[in-house]
């Protein structure tokens, strides 16, 4: 229903139409999908606000560029086979594949932690150089962005693990698509948050 | 016979659809400590928030009597008052009034009046509450450390929020921008609840129009809540880098007692941008339940319909969406770009049409309504007022103009306690003596009630009123002592006034121990509600039993019929007719035709 419509409805008059009393809320969307994309919007919220300010800041004047460490590029390729791995899960559970699912989860999994180390190594690689979060703002919101973008993938994995355990305890494929569906979606949001920060990087 | 409208309708089947699975508690510990039921996380929400809300009250004693007596108190020095006003205004606003209001009521009411068991994600719930008992506690904790509490004001604005001679330099501030961090974190799930609960819990035949404005009010505000929080997390985080790890995101390059310091470039204005982006729609996440609770507070009591329902629908969204485009007005003075202030000044005016709209309808509702003076009618009126006089010296600050000659002076105190202090307290007073019945099953004492809504209602102004004198008069807030010897533009009555002012604030102050006795003593000895005491329309009223129980509805949910406004209807027996009644019922009542109304 359109938030027009929605919002010209005549409540003291009009007999409300047959699919209100069907129960099933707003959407047919699960709720926690619902809550999730409503938590991915905030976060979107939070990161487009540190861009501004990334923005804003540059202007300042005392910027200097910080080198991109080559690791990135490789963490980039990580994630996104983390993201491919999830993917595959998800598309193992609707053909209700129980060993894609597996190895789907554990393959997105591996491949995350495999990303959050590389970042871990770009972080230090910068640091020998002399790079530190004090020296200069560009690096300080380096370290800031890619801190918050890590923990909340972090976030997510306990999530993932979550899952895992759970296919691990013989649980219905059923009652796990739902989690896998979830991961996955918060994977890709996670990958294109990625993109977007390390593309800021990239030109600025 | 009147025409209902509702002629047509037909009573709906029970539900074919599953319940859901409900969560159960198995020990004391899991029934009222860690308790994912809404209701009990909404009573630990609303006493904690209240607790701390008494201690600032405590705090704001302090204050006065500094400013009443100078130099009569030697326990408090400049340090401890300038930490008294930082704590005062950063727990009222956050810690009680967003708490109580969206993790109380909302807790409390959401599920309840939507015909739901709970909320949609209860250990989320749960875990929200208890993120916000850390935070207290954090908070609490602030207090102790070396150095005592931030004494930065509550807008913590750098540099000086986090440089040496700011009491609370070393420790403080530290603590409490973890505190805020985690209440972010707290209110951020308890606001994906609240928001999903809204969109997915509804009971059968409960379209989104026909819900509550009391639920549209806690909806729209738990939006802004999580678009506007994360503006005060990344400022939060962002003062933290630049504190502990020397990063000059706001730090611009400085001597601090004559030492040079290491920051460089960085910009102070950021972070005001980042905090009022936060803080402007953080004054909606306060108003909006009001505004949502008063609408049906003034509807019970006086036994009408709300004037211009859909209107305060729109009036509710649209103050939603214009509250994230006016935050630079708190600014003006901050020396950013004129242009940009004439700007806000316009978005600021324009918020003032939306929110005319609302008190209109509210006045058009008493209007030839059956008014019942009771204690949240009084109350709702009250606020009517308040929040009135505090919006028109709104529209003067909202006026660059006008603004700049009264930033940092008492006027500005004096606006915001008027629309965000008393107002909204008013309401929540008003709120919990119109919903204590439904809680505890029994009704609060009216003669207390009623002493209590005349001190604080005139109390309140005798405090708040006076403060608008002193602001023109140009004496400025946050300052320790006026030396009015050396302010030749401030006249002695100042000082009388100031004066007055205190010995009110500590009657008023010590009055509200009226209400926590009439809370303690009607749990006990209160007179028995019954069911729906105020003759209610709205569903939280018709639980099978009062107060409602786990999982609320018994064996069945309700199914809605109706908006929420059916009072006074002609030709039904009682004055009102439930939201759940079905039409066949109905039918029923309106043939017995006896239009005597059910007094309150």
């Amino acid at each position: 229903m359109g938030i027009f419509r929605l919002l010209s409805e005549k409540p003291w008059t009009v007999q409300a139409s047959e699919d209100a009393y069907d129960g099933k809320g707003a959407t047919t969307i699960p709720s926690a999908m619902v809550g999730l994309r409503i938590f991915l919007a905030i976060v979107t919220v939070m990161f487009l606000l540190l861009t501004s300010v990334y923005i804003m800041r540059m202007g300042l004047g005392d910027w200097r560029r910080l080198p991109v460490p080559t690791v990135l590029w490789l963490n980039t390729a990580l994630l996104v086979l983390s993201s491919a791995g999830l993917q595959w899960a998800r598309i193992g559970a609707e053909r209700g594949r129980v060993d894609e699912v597996r190895y789907g989860l554990l393959a997105g999994g591996a491949f995350a932690f495999a990303f959050l180390v590389g970042q871990l190594l770009a972080w230090r690689q910068l640091g020998e150089l002399g790079y530190f979060a004090a020296t200069n703002p560009a690096n300080a919101f380096f370290y800031l962005i890619t801190a918050l973008h890590a923990l909340h993938l972090a976030g997510g994995l306990v999530a993932w693990g979550r899952t895992v355990i759970r296919l691990r305890a013989g649980l219905k494929l059923d009652q796990l698509r739902e989690s896998v569906d979830l991961c996955t979606v918060y994977w890709h949001f996670l990958l294109v948050v990625w993109i977007a920060l390390f593309g800021l990087l990239l030109v600025t | 016979m009147a025409h209902s409208p509702y002629d047509e309708i037909e009573t709906v089947p029970p539900a074919e659809v599953a319940e859901e699975e409900l969560y159960h508690p198995h020990s004391f510990i899991t029934r009222w400590v860690f308790c994912q039921d809404a209701k009990v996380i909404a009573i630990q929400y609303a006493i904690t928030a209240m607790a701390i809300g008494l201690f600032a009250l405590v705090l704001s004693w302090l204050m006065r009597l500094q400013l009443g007596f100078p130099e009569q108190f030697a326990f408090i020095d400049p340090p401890d008052y300038l930490q008294l006003i930082t704590m005062h205004g950063m727990i009222m606003v956050i810690y009680f009034l967003t708490a109580l209001l969206l993790g109380g009521f909302g807790n409390y009411l959401i599920p309840l009046m939507l015909g739901a068991r709970d909320m949609v994600f209860p250990y989320i719930n749960m875990l929200s509450f208890w993120f916000f008992f850390l935070a207290v506690l954090v908070l609490m904790a602030s207090m102790f450390v070396p150095g005592g509490a931030t004494g930065a004001g509550w807008t913590l604005y750098p540099p000086q929020s986090i440089l040496a001679g700011t009491p609370g330099s070393e420790g403080g501030i530290i603590l409490m921008l973890v505190s805020l961090i985690l209440f972010i974190a707290g209110i951020t799930m308890g606001g994906l609840n609240y928001v999903v609960t809204v969109l997915q819990g509804r009971a059968r035949g409960m379209t989104l129009m026909r819900m509550p404005l009391t639920i549209w009010g806690i909806f729209v505000a738990s939006i802004l809540a999580l678009f506007a929080f994360p503006a005060l997390f990344v400022a939060g985080v962002m003062l933290l880098f630049d504190m502990l790890l020397g990063t000059s995101f706001f730090m611009p390059s400085l001597v601090s007692f004559g030492q040079q310091m290491d920051y460089d470039g960085g910009s102070p204005l950021l972070f005001q941008h980042l905090f009022w982006f936060f803080g402007h729609p953080e004054v909606y996440i306060v108003a909006l339940p009001a505004f949502g609770i008063v609408s049906e507070l003034i509807s019970v009591h006086a036994r009408k319909n709300i004037f211009g329902f859909r209107m305060m629908v729109w009036a509710i969204v649209a103050i939603g969406v214009l509250s994230f485009v006016v935050w630079a007005h708190h600014m003006y003075v901050s020396g950013m770009n004129p242009v940009f202030g004439y700007f806000f000044a316009t978005t600021t005016l324009i918020i003032a049409i939306p929110t005319a709209i609302k008190v209109y309808n509210w006045v058009l509702t008493l209007w030839r309504g059956d008014i019942h003076f009771t204690v949240p009618m009084l109350f709702a009126i009250g606020f009517i007022v308040t929040f009135l006089n505090g919006g028109i010296s709104g529209l003067f600050l909202g006026n660059v103009a006008v603004a700049v000659p009264l930033s940092d002076t008492m006027f500005v105190v004096a606006h915001f306690h008027m629309v965000m202090g008393l107002a909204p307290v008013l309401v929540i007073f008003g709120a919990i003596y119109h919903w204590y019945p439904l809680i505890t099953g029994r009704m609060l004492d009216d003669t207390i009630g009623k002493t209590h809504f005349w001190i604080t209602f005139l109390g309140g102004y005798a405090i708040f009123l006076p403060l608008h004198y002193l602001g023109l008069m140009g004496v400025p807030r946050r300052y320790f002592e006026l030396q009015v010897a050396q302010m030749e533009f401030i006249p002695q009555s100042v000082e009388t006034l100031n004066a007055f002012v205190t010995v009110t604030a500590l009657v008023v102050g010590a009055a509200q121990f009226l209400f926590f006795f009439n809370l303690a003593w009607s749990y006990f000895k209160g007179k028995p509600a019954g069911q729906n005491p105020w003759g209610a329309t709205t569903l939280e009223w018709q639980t099978p039993e009062v107060p409602p129980s786990h999982g609320n509805w018994g064996s069945e949910r309700p199914v809605v019929y109706r908006w929420a406004y059916d009072y006074s209807v002609p030709g039904v027996e009682q004055d009102f007719i439930p939201q759940n009644l079905p039409p066949d019922r109905l039918a029923g009542d309106m043939g017995r035709d006896s239009p005597e109304g059910r007094g309150a």
